[in-house]
């Protein structure tokens, strides 16, 4: 047995000891079990690694051959190439660091060994769609993974909010799914096949712009959309912060929403010959990473601040992708996931500290209550927002530099959407952590399993950059060289060494510009921010999230709700009557025909004979 | 000689646990727990044996055949009666007629390997009775039972009925082809009205042994009557046995009737499927209950026989799936009766509340058999609806599906009955022991695996040439 093949299989063993024996046993125990189990995954992950950029080709693992029927073979087997390496380090890594976290965050829920479970069958399922070498085992880990996330967000199933929150999940999600699935089916039927190499090997021989190619583009793309929360299926991530902080942090920020980042990379032979689908990324990306951020301006609750960030974060990703630039596009999931994990557990620290508070208003001043989280944090603000040398700035930086060789209006759009993130951010940073402080409960710092993951996290949002640092710093971008041979056609890198000098020049001055004046506003004038109510003009349709909600709900689901209460009618009154009067009938023939069966052989023999008969008469005359 | 040892292991070794088994009732001195563990040895060896050289080849003339796929049919058989030892292991260890019940049932397996292997129909009818003589006996062996008697009775009177039609079908196919080896006879057959009555009083014996409707009337009394463990021998081993043997010859012998046989096996797999569950519906004993849904599942084989391409590895793959879920079941229903001799499905009202094990066993056994993603049971009906289907009768595929939603209801009413209902004198906590626990948990891994490993399939199928 291939000992790669342990690293999925350990988290679902985590997941199968704790979620069957797990209440039975210590809670010291349980923890041991479910980041034990990670953390051996992290280390053969780190060994794949090593082994892959000493040199070694990528190579196929075959775990059991699955389905088999006819023509349709679909094998559980694993890819470990670069790109399910690097996924498989972020996945395991900062999931290990996440789980230790919510050692201390969950400790004190009753249902704590369930919750390890949960979080332990996630990775289980995110590792299965990232390592699997077909689009089936992708699929299966992508509903597997969704079907974690619907689980955690309604963890606390007793609320009936959050289950409705989790609900929303599951129904946005399934919308997407549907797109992947047709997807899936038209690459069969294009390729006859659902493996990546040979459907890319194939794909690759046909010409560019080909209508079937696009199709599948744009079907997978569908799919990421619902998974990766972009434009118009994006409300569900921030209803789904209503999950318990880790799972926000490990699945809603670090993963699962990246998931569908992660399809559009491995499918980029696809996408580079699929330009119209290429570009609906781009626009659905640029416009994701604009309209979230704006959105993320006007909010009050911590975490929504965060989701919407991710949002938009993401949009960035996918504007990367459709720009062809798929290296930029995972440079900058990476740097995410380092700086948005950590964003988050910070986020969770403070709402532990603050005894469930999430409201930013009843926040201020907690720098001196939480020292550890407050440093920690603000290294998460300063990276996201692009400050060098802090991994976010590498990664945004090398998206916009492609989007100036790209088009001038990308570049401009996607500058402002960096802009307004360091806006967001520095007024979240400032309300929370600076002024006076405006709650009434009493403020702690969480215990040290808690910040110590805050550190590691943080260190890497620090300069988890320079695996790709830029040509004008004379370092090896590592991950691009590394992401070589999965990536087809690379895009071109045509912006000149000044240019990129003067874009680091700008974006610190305009950072620094940003941070002062948000002092400024929140600190010096220790504005308050407004309840969503109290809101006028622009303030308040950014705080009411663009009213999205409330057009989905009365375009969508109030002519859904009245169909289906007609439709209850006709289940009710027609429907039901039929379905029931056939029970009744079977059971009557039933009844009667019992009859027969008295036990006499007699009776037996006779039918016995009557059978010879009539089988006689039916293949002799028929 | 050599080859008459590697082809003929099964048997031989069989018969060496049968010689074993008089001399220790002749000597006398084994306790009942020593006897059946050393059974219970010997039949893995021989079950394990069966695998090593797996060969083809043909022996005393044309009396025997045997190749890798019918070493693969007998071993899942063997597997099946281990099962079956393994989970009456309570039952048996009490009974005081313990080699004799060993006897009777090596004997009968014995006729079942030579009935798959047989090369010519003197052979075949031979070996179809040293399979159905020694379980006549079985069925009484509840001894102080009145309806065991009974059930012995029934077997015996049924059975000689379908084999005197047996015999005059072989007779009548004697007198037109002028031999009774398989291998020469599809040549010689050409689809005159004789052949085919000789084929439908051949096919009357078949049903009989498979009950297939009208066939089936002694099966719900027998089943009822004789003790669990027999029953379960009679409806997966017994059954299994016989629709191995079935489908061969019907692929590879009356392919020239292939017309008048299409129609029969097309009325009786309706018929079937549907008295079968009609009947199921309403049974309150939970033996008689599984006798008439495994009739039901009988209809669904014979759909699957009538592909003509992937016919023969989906009904070997689907009496594997069947063997894991119904004797999951019939385990369940042995460890309850053995502890407490309850056997009414009202019995099983409110069992998670006391034997959420057991409850969980049998859930996931009933959910199998009805054909539930993502058990076994599931992808083995499905390999039957796409074989049904490969001949374009389309009619009888839907028919097929339709009686899967009945069947849904009967199945799931004890699933719910399991877990929701109440009881007033609820069943107590059962230790099954580590045999009948053995059993289980093989039965759940095969429900549970069979159908999700893809390589299952896939090697029967690579069998089959």
């Amino acid at each position: 047995m291939n000992p790669y093949l342990l690293i999925p299989l350990l988290p679902l063993l985590g997941f199968a000891l704790n979620g069957t024996i797990g209440p039975r046993m210590p809670g010291r125990v349980v923890s041991w079990v479910s980041c034990g189990s990670l953390l051996v995954s992290f280390a053969l992950s780190v060994k794949l690694f090593l082994e892959l950029s000493a040199g070694q080709e990528s190579v196929t693992v075959h775990a059991f051959s699955w389905i088999h029927a006819g023509s349709l073979h679909i094998d559980l087997s694993f890819l470990l190439d670069p790109l399910s390496s690097v996924m498989l380090l972020v996945v395991t890594g900062v999931g290990f660091l996440i789980h230790v976290y919510s050692i201390g965050y969950m400790k004190a829920d009753e249902a704590y060994p369930r919750f390890m479970a949960y979080m332990n069958l996630f990775v289980f399922f995110m590792l299965l769609l990232v390592m699997g070498d077909n689009f089936v085992v992708m699929f299966a880990g992508w509903e597997g993974v969704g079907l974690c996330s619907f689980l955690l967000i309604g963890f606390w199933f007793r609320n009936h909010e959050f289950n409705e929150a989790a609900r929303k999940a599951f129904v946005m999600n399934r919308i997407g799914d549907l797109g992947f699935l047709l997807g899936m089916f038209l690459i069969y039927r294009q390729f006859g096949s659902l493996d990546y190499q040979t459907v890319f090997e194939s794909a690759r021989l046909m010409p560019a712009g080909d209508p079937a190619l696009v199709g599948i583009a744009l079907l997978l793309f569908v799919g990421a959309i619902g998974k990766s929360a972009q434009i118009p299926l994006h409300t569900w991530l921030p209803d789904a912060m209503a999950g318990p902080t880790p799972v926000s942090a490990l699945i809603h920020a670090a993963t699962m929403v990246t998931a569908g980042v992660y399809m559009i990379v491995r499918s980029n032979v696809i996408y580079t010959l699929a330009e119209p689908a290429a570009t609906a990324v781009l626009a659905i990306g640029l416009a994701t990473a604009l309209l979230a951020a704006t959105i993320a301006l006007r909010q009050n609750d911590i975490k929504k601040v965060l989701a919407y960030s991710t949002i938009s974060q993401l949009g960035f990703m996918f504007v990367a992708a459709g720009m062809g630039a798929y290296t930029a596009a995972v440079f900058h999931l990476v740097t995410h996931a380092f700086f948005k994990a950590l964003l988050f557990l910070g986020a969770g620290s403070v709402i532990h500290g603050l005894d469930g508070e999430q409201d930013i208003r009843q926040m201020g001043g907690l720098r001196r209550h939480m020292p550890r989280t407050h440093a920690t944090f603000l290294v998460g603000t300063l990276s996201i927002s692009g400050i060098p040398p802090l991994a976010g700035f590498f990664s945004k930086d090398e998206i916009l530099a492609m989007g100036w060789s790209h088009a001038a209006m990308v570049f401009v759009a996607l500058a402002f959407a960096s802009v307004l993130t360091a806006v967001y951010m520095f007024r979240l940073y400032w309300l929370t952590f600076h002024g006076a402080y405006r709650g009434d409960k009493h403020a702690h710092e969480s215990p040290s399993v808690m910040t110590l993951p805050l550190v590691v996290l943080a260190l890497l949002a620090a300069v988890g950059g320079f695996i790709g640092a830029p040509s004008y710093l004379h370092l090896p971008h590592g991950l691009k060289s590394f992401l070589e041979p999965v990536i087809a056609m690379p895009a071109a890198h045509v912006v000149s060494h000044s240019f990129e000098y003067a874009l680091a020049g700008i974006s610190v001055i305009v950072l620094v510009a940003v941070i002062f004046i948000t002092r400024y506003m929140y600190v010096t004038r220790s504005r308050i921010p407004l309840e969503p109510g109290e809101e006028r003009g622009l303030g308040r349709i950014l705080s009411r999230k663009y009213f999205i909600d409330e057009l989905y709900h009365s375009m969508i689901t109030a002519p859904l709700r009245g169909l289906s209460a007609l439709f209850a009618v006709f289940d009710r009154y027609i429907l039901d009557a039929v379905v029931n009067a056939i029970p009744r009938i079977i059971r009557s023939a039933s009844g009667r025909l019992r009859l027969i069966q008295q036990g006499n052989i007699g009776v037996y023999v006779l039918g016995t004979a009557a059978g010879v008969v009539f089988l006689l008469i039916v293949s002799m005359l028929l | 000689m050599n080859e008459f040892f590697v082809l003929m292991k099964t048997e031989l070794m069989i018969t060496a646990i049968i010689i074993f088994l008089l001399f220790a009732k002749i000597g006398g001195r084994m306790s009942n727990a020593s006897l059946s563990g050393v059974t219970n040895l010997l039949l893995l060896a021989t079950l394990l044996a069966g695998f090593l050289w797996p060969a083809r080849g043909w022996l005393f003339g044309d009396m025997y055949y045997t190749d890798p796929l019918i070493v693969l049919e007998k071993a899942i058989l063997i597997f099946g009666v281990l099962l079956i030892f393994l989970f009456a292991h309570r039952w048996l260890r009490a009974h005081q007629h313990l080699h004799e019940f060993y006897l009777l049932t090596l004997s009968a397996l014995l006729g079942m390997c030579f009935m798959i292997s047989s090369g010519n129909l003197l052979m075949f009818y031979l070996a179809l009775e040293l399979s159905t003589i020694p379980v006549a006996a079985l069925c009484n062996f509840d001894l102080e039972r009145k309806t065991s008697a009974e059930a012995a009775l029934k077997m015996i009177m049924a059975s000689a009925f379908s084999s005197g039609l047996l015999l005059l079908g072989i007779s009548f196919v004697y007198g037109i082809t002028g031999t009774i080896s398989l291998q020469v006879m599809p040549a010689a057959l050409g689809g005159s009205p004789l052949e085919t009555a000789a084929f439908v009083l051949l096919f009357s014996g078949f049903a009989f042994k498979l009950s297939v409707v009208p066939f089936h009337l002694w099966t719900a009394d027998v089943y009822e009557g004789s003790p669990v463990p027999v029953t379960s021998f009679l409806s997966v081993i017994s059954k299994g046995s016989v629709a191995f043997v079935f489908i061969t010859v019907l692929h590879k012998v009356f392919i020239p009737l292939y017309d008048a046989w299409y129609l029969a096996l097309f009325v009786a797999s309706v018929a079937t499927m549907v008295i079968g569950n009609l009947f199921a519906l309403r049974q309150q004993n939970i033996k008689r209950f599984l006798a008439f849904s495994s009739i039901a599942q009988v209809g669904f084989i014979l759909l699957g026989m009538g592909g003509l391409e992937s016919g023969i590895p989906v009904v070997v793959y689907f009496v594997l799936v069947y063997l894991f879920s119904n004797l999951g079941a019939f385990a369940v229903v042995s460890v309850i009766s053995s502890a407490s001799g309850r056997e009414d499905i009202s019995d099983y009202n409110g069992l998670y509340k006391t034997n959420p094990w057991l409850t969980w066993v049998m859930a996931l056994s009933l959910f199998s058999l009805a054909g539930i993603p993502p058990t076994a049971g599931f992808f083995g009906k499905i390999f039957l609806l796409a074989s049904g289907s490969e001949s374009g009768n389309f009619t009888w595929v839907a028919i097929a599906a339709l009686n899967m939603v009945v069947s849904l209801y009967y199945y799931l009413r004890i699933v719910r009955a399991m877990f929701m209902e109440k009881n007033d004198r609820p069943l107590e906590k059962i230790h099954a022991g580590l045999h009948a626990n053995t059993a289980l948990a093989v039965c759940l891994a095969g429900i549970l695996l069979t159908g999700v490993i893809g390589s299952v399939y896939k090697i029967i199928d690579s069998l089959v040439y």
